[in-house]
């Protein structure tokens, strides 16, 4: 077994451990050991509020991906095969554009003289075009739809799994459908919600072309940070401090979560 | 090995893989820039015609921000460039880390014929650039703002403003808006810059961080008025949007040749950094793309028509109602420490 896998072994190895293992050590050191890097980013303001705005968005994004992502799973569970397959690959097809595409997409609807604002001027609903762009909202919005998918992918998976026998006993015994909803139903897809949570969660930490594109320049999310600090600081370990500690938060995030559920749930939906 | 046998070897490998004559190989130099559109005018009015008449050959290569590999190449021990393109700030910083060679201007005498406050110990300028007051002339289609403090003015000029989420430049305009003349800039004072910034931040929708951000800003009308690169608001221009600017206490930023310390063919490095600032190349320049030559003597060949040469920001009457740049109090210690200053002031 070992010998089979030893060659992606090696290959994550080569191009995975070894760079950021490197990056890392460079935070640490620079012409001797040093914890420098890491004093600014625990000392100085900017970096406690991007981490803070980061986190913010984060849980933003995901509980409106959860609120759009959990009727469309239910959806495409409920309906027969050839319904589910075509909902299913509705919400994978944006995958195959790039992100940055995609936010080019949501300036073109978002922005002053975007289709939005033109429209709804059209229709008399506002007289001053909306700020729906060049803020955290733009952001959210655009983040939300990309990362859509990794929380409706989880939840159909998880609700695949669900027996339909269930839901007819609880009929059976003169429940609503809706109180089996509640009471079956939900609480049986709940590992799929904190699967698909988690997923969204971390990748939006990460997120660099939707704020850099759409935040107009005040939404600095921590990836921003790492982008700006090589540039400042002329130095890897400046911004790789900042990345340590991003990963390190993911890290922790994924240790809390794998006490309530295992973790091959979130990573590989077995 | 010795250097015969080395160059020996090095013949036979060139040969063996399709370079056909050793002359080649003997004077070259590689040169880097920015690549795109910029570095294809360059080929065409300065390198083709350096390579030509030193008899060398010109190796290009390119990247969008040399300095983090003009950092590592030059830490390796062995550097692979030999003549950089790159804003001006980076051939100082570098000249001061010991990154950059030292020039002796007495092998440059056309960089030695340049004004010195258009070159350095470490670099010559290579063309210029300018931060300006851009603005849309459907918002403004008589009486637009002419000056940063018109720019500053919300209640005369009301519209939606951007500027660059960067405070090079940003600071300069600030203290022009506040009263400073564009010629007592510097040193900068960074705190009544950044108060001045305050009173404008909330009117500004967008900072922006690439040219491209800031060139559809202004095609799509998503704001009035914002601080952008003269090329690049003469190109969203030319594409028929109803955009304009004015050169009026715009900030002249420039790049800068410089030769990496250890470059592995140092005395063609020189000659050929002399001979690309050669007036009549450098006025080649702008026939090509909307940059002014860095050796402002280009202007006295004839080979710029006037119409052509009163668009250009280096041009010496537009450069007259300009701010030159200082890239040494950027790259001194209170230039890295307003740098710095910058991202705290943006996520307050």
């Amino acid at each position: 077994m070992l010998a089979l896998v030893s060659p992606a072994l090696l290959v994550i190895f080569a191009l995975i451990v070894l760079p950021v293992g490197w990056l890392a050590w460079q935070s640490i050191y620079h012409d001797g050991f040093t914890l420098e890097n890491y004093r600014r980013v625990f000392t100085e303001d900017v970096y406690w509020r991007s981490f803070a705005l980061t986190f913010e968005i984060s849980l933003a994004v995901t509980g409106i991906a959860l609120l759009l992502g959990y009727p469309v799973a239910y959806l495409a569970n409920s309906v027969p095969k050839g319904w589910s397959i075509l909902i299913l690959s509705l919400v994978v097809l944006p995958f195959w554009t790039s992100v940055l595409v995609r936010a080019y997409a949501w300036l073109a609807l978002l922005q002053r003289t975007g289709v939005i604002n033109q429209f709804l001027r059209y229709l008399d609903v506002i007289s001053e075009p909306l700020a729906l762009v060049h803020n955290t909202f733009g952001t959210v919005v655009a983040t939300v739809h990309i990362l859509l998918p990794f929380m409706v992918l989880p939840l159909y998976a998880t609700m695949q799994k669900i027996p339909n026998d269930l839901m007819q006993a609880g009929a059976s015994l003169g429940a609503s459908p809706s109180l089996t909803f509640m009471r079956v139903f939900l609480p049986l897809s709940l590992p799929g919600v904190l699967a698909g949570c988690t997923m969204v969660f971390v990748l939006c930490l990460g997120f660099y072309i939707t704020p850099e594109l759409l935040g107009g320049g005040r939404t600095v999310m921590v990836s921003m940070l790492v982008s700006r600090n090589v540039e400042l600081y002329n130095q890897f370990g400046a911004a790789s401090a900042v990345a340590v500690v991003l990963l390190l938060s993911v890290l922790a995030i994924f240790f809390v979560v794998s006490r309530f559920i295992s973790l091959d749930r979130v990573l590989g939906q077995k | 090995m010795t250097m015969k046998q080395k160059f020996g070897l090095g013949c036979a490998l060139l040969g063996a893989i399709g370079f056909n004559s050793a002359a080649d190989a003997a004077e070259q130099i590689t040169f880097v820039s920015q690549g795109g559109a910029y570095q294809q005018a360059q080929t065409v009015a300065i390198l083709d015609p350096s390579a030509k008449k030193l008899g060398i050959t010109i190796n290009q290569d390119s990247i969008p921000d040399a300095w983090p590999a003009i950092k590592t190449q030059v830490g390796s021990g062995k550097p692979i460039w030999d003549v950089v393109d790159t804003p001006t700030g980076n051939c100082l910083r570098g000249g001061e880390q010991g990154l950059i060679e030292k020039l002796d201007f007495s092998k440059i005498p056309n960089g030695a014929a340049m004004p010195g406050a258009y070159r350095s110990p470490y670099s010559v300028s290579y063309e210029f650039y300018s931060s300006v007051l851009s603005y849309s002339q459907k918002t403004f289609p008589k009486d637009a703002p002419n000056s940063w403090a018109d720019f500053w003015d919300v209640k005369k000029f009301p519209g939606r403003r951007a500027l660059r989420n960067h405070p090079f430049a940003t600071l300069e305009a600030a203290l022009m808006a506040d009263g400073v003349a564009p010629d007592k800039l510097y040193p900068l004072d960074v705190d009544r810059a950044f108060k001045k910034l305050e009173e404008i931040k909330p009117h500004i929708t967008v900072w922006w961080t690439s040219g491209a951000q800031s060139a559809q800003l202004l095609n799509d009308g998503e704001v009035d008025m914002e601080m952008a690169w003269n090329g690049r608001v003469s190109a969203v221009a030319k594409e028929g949007a109803k955009v304009s600017f004015t050169y009026n206490q715009g900030i002249l930023q420039s790049t800068s040749l410089c030769i990496l310390k250890g470059a592995p063919n140092l005395e063609t490095a020189i000659k050929f950094l002399n001979e690309a600032v050669d007036p009549v190349h450098q006025a080649n320049l702008p026939l090509h793309i909307d940059y002014g030559p860095g050796n402002p003597k280009a202007f006295e060949t004839n080979v710029i028509k006037p119409e052509r040469a009163a668009q250009l920001p280096s041009e010496p009457a537009n450069a007259a109602k300009q701010a030159l740049m200082s890239y040494a109090w950027w790259s001194s210690p209170a230039g890295e420490a307003a740098e710095k200053r910058w991202a705290s002031f943006m996520q307050k």
